[in-house]
């Protein structure tokens, strides 16, 4: 038989019996749509982690420092001269490293422990810079109360929510942290705060914008250079407070004041545990940030960068664990989500052969005017497909629709504990079209038996039934 | 009906036998009955209930295999064939008609006449003409959407015939064609049988246990009684002359 009356004469069937048919159907509806919710929500959390990870510099950023850092010194672990005769992690090779292939951006990482006085009130803190790129590729700063910095060196801060507690004397709340981070901005935002520091200048000299407050002059033992440190402050107004921890990758060091790294730069602070031995205008780093196109070039530019003779890491592999882990998280939902389709599997063996039963002189008319067993088979198995791609599309539509629903009572639940909204359901076309192909194979595969026994039917007995 | 010269052997069954086990009992429905018929005859096998009449059409229709024997349909044994060419044997060799009509009532009558034909894989466009026609020739014309439960018996037994007749046969079995007919409708059947087995040349081999109905209508009747051939009567007063039976032994 022609394919085409193959599939008419299988609608025509299923129709005939449309009831025991729609709810064979619904049957495989339900498993797939829990098929499809179940690996939707996998992939979206996935997604979200990857972009939360990818914006945290977790996926795409190499991390370079100076082997004269010692703070980085490793015994007899890395290759290349001592830290003494090692190159200098300067603004030279800072656009050396922004030059090779598939870098974005490459900046120092500038951070510092200093006082912050807020109403006359002294707080100690870890101040770091921030690219002004940060406000479209780190999505700490998605969800924060008030409005990132307006310019490259703009004399403006964002604090993190738990400095933001401190300065308004609001102690942190144990367990689950319902703060509502509006309301710890709003007294906030707009206001000015001071910040003191240690600028470093080859030669004493009055600042812009900062006024001195003390001064102390080095001498650099071998080239009889100078350099000295001046005691400062910078006011600067508060734009925002972040509910996120933008430095959580820091651990311990991490940051609790945002300043524009143009800003941090153009101060000339000098940073704590730096080793720098020249008295140069020229800066010195202790580190950089080196944003890569790709997390798949990380490998190729940190290999690069080693051979710059600096040290590098990245945290490549911590995402090659994340991605096992959610590939098997998948896998598992997977399962699950199968086990619904599984049951409703049983239901097409079952429908089918009680189809046999009820069509047994049927398929007896049809074999004694000529149909042969493939052409008896095929009509099964187009029977069973047709069940499999109806309930395949339906069960997707609802899986979609279930996967939305979590997702809106997900992100009800976040609002209330003020969170921003998150995607954490994703339904790719890959996703539709193998839910839909899947469905129709386990249709395919539970037609098997009931295809097989009826194209065996002997006519003869077969047209005997009443 | 293509390349069945007249007079040519038709069927020919050579001591064949089929026996059903029946727990320890065996059934001897067909015991090895040897006949052999011309093609254009029209004959008429008769008996009793359990005679092994319809057995024997079961096995000339290829639904059936021997258990001992063979069935000779136009020169293939159908004992060698295999399911799929039995298949084949039956969609484009034999059409059949049934005591109680065996159309598929979920199908209207156009889509009952239709079927053989999509087996066959014909285009859907002559199909059409073809089902058209067939039930046209059975004065049916007018009941093409119909489903078999809003017609009489006579009508569904001619839209059984127009379906038989479809793939064009060269043999035509029928068991029990008017059994389940009055009087009327079963002349009614009975002569569009004989027209086609006039007008087209077609053999037909029909199960009856009505004498008469055998007397008017067929050329030749066999008579059977358990499972063996017990009477071969050329019926010379038939409307239909009997086919010299010529040196096919």
């Amino acid at each position: 038989m022609k394919f085409y009356d193959v599939t008419d004469l299988a609608v025509r069937n299923l129709r005939e019996s449309i009831f025991r048919n729609s709810l064979t159907t619904i049957g495989i509806s339900v498993g797939v749509a829990s098929l499809v919710a179940m690996l939707s929500l996998g992939i979206g959390l996935q997604q979200l982690a990857s972009r939360r990870l990818q914006k945290s510099g977790l996926f795409d950023t190499v991390v370079a420092s100076s082997k004269r850092d010692l703070r980085n010194f490793r015994e007899q672990r890395e290759e290349g001269p001592p830290p003494a005769e090692s190159p200098s992690l300067d603004e030279a090779a800072r656009k050396k490293i922004e030059q090779l292939s598939g870098v974005v951006e490459a900046y120092p990482d500038i951070r510092f422990v200093t006082e912050v006085r807020f109403d006359d009130k002294p707080h100690l803190t870890m101040i770091a810079g921030v690219p002004f790129s940060a406000k479209n590729n780190n999505d700490a700063f998605d969800g924060m109360q008030g409005r990132f910095f307006s310019s490259e060196g703009s004399p403006e801060v964002i604090l993190q929510k738990s400095f933001a507690e401190e300065l308004l004397g609001v102690k942190p709340k144990l367990g689950a942290d319902d703060t509502n981070i509006a309301a710890l901005a709003k007294p906030l935002l707009g206001k000015e705060l001071t910040m003191r520091y240690a600028e470093r200048t080859a030669s004493p000299s009055a600042s812009t914008s900062a006024s001195p407050l003390a001064s102390r002059s080095t001498t650099a033992p071998g080239d009889g250079a100078a350099y000295s440190v001046v005691s400062r402050q910078q006011v600067l107004k508060i734009v925002a407070v972040t509910d996120l921890d933008p430095d959580s990758l820091r651990g311990a060091a991490r940051a609790r004041v945002f300043l524009p790294l143009k800003l941090v730069q153009d101060l000339h602070v000098v940073q704590s545990g730096m080793r720098d031995t020249s008295a140069s205008d020229a800066p010195s780093y202790s580190s950089l940030s080196v944003r890569v196109a790709s997390p798949n070039q990380v490998p190729a530019v940190e290999d690069a960068i080693k051979k710059m003779g600096f040290s590098a890491f990245s945290l490549v592999d911590a995402t090659r664990s994340m991605r096992q882990f959610f590939a098997v998280l998948d896998a598992l939902l997977a399962i699950f989500g199968s086990l619904a389709l599984a049951v409703a599997s049983i239901g097409i063996v079952n429908t089918l052969v009680m189809a046999i039963l009820e069509r047994r002189r049927e398929i007896g008319i049809m074999k004694a005017i000529g149909a042969s067993d493939a052409d008896v088979r095929g009509l099964f198995f187009a029977e069973a497909g047709a069940m499999g791609l109806v309930g395949g599309t339906v069960g997707v539509t609802l899986g979609w629709a279930i996967g939305r629903l979590i997702n809106f009572g997900t992100n009800i639940y976040l609002e209330r504990q003020h969170f921003p909204p998150a995607q954490i359901w994703s339904v790719p076309l890959w996703l539709v079209l193998s839910a839909i192909a899947f469905s129709i194979v386990v249709s395919l595969l539970s037609g098997l038996y009931p295809a097989a026994r009826a194209a065996r039917l002997d006519p003869v007995q077969a047209l005997r039934y009443e | 009906m293509d390349g069945v010269a007249p007079n040519s052997l038709a069927v020919r069954t050579e001591n064949v036998c089929r026996h059903y086990q029946m727990g320890e009992a065996v059934v001897r429905a067909v015991d090895g009955i040897s006949i052999d018929i011309r093609a254009g005859e029209f004959v008429a096998l008769l008996g009793a209930s359990g005679s092994g009449k319809s057995s024997l059409l079961n096995l000339v229709a290829g639904l059936d295999r021997p258990t001992s024997g063979a069935v000779i349909v136009h020169g293939n044994n159908l004992a060698a064939l295999s399911r799929e060419a039995l298949a084949k044997y039956r969609l484009h060799s034999v059409g059949m008609v049934f005591q109680s009509f065996n159309l598929i009532p979920s199908m209207s009558l156009f889509e009952n006449v239709e079927l053989p034909m999509r087996f066959a894989e014909v285009d859907r466009r002559e199909r059409s003409t073809l089902a058209r026609q067939s039930l046209e020739r059975v004065g049916l014309s007018g009941r093409l959407a119909h489903r078999p439960t809003e017609l009489s018996g006579g009508e569904q037994q001619r839209a059984s015939l127009a379906r038989a007749l479809i793939n064009r046969p060269k043999l035509l079995l029928a068991d029990e064609p008017t059994g389940n007919l009055d009087s009327r409708t079963g002349t009614e059947i009975m002569e569009l049988i004989r027209s086609f087995n006039q007008s087209l040349g077609m053999t037909v081999l029909m199960v009856t246990h009505e004498q008469a109905l055998a007397e008017k209508y067929a050329g030749r009747m066999l008579h059977l009684a358990d499972g063996k051939l017990v009477d071969d009567i050329a019926n010379t007063s038939s409307l239909q002359a009997p086919v010299p039976r010529g040196e096919t032994q």
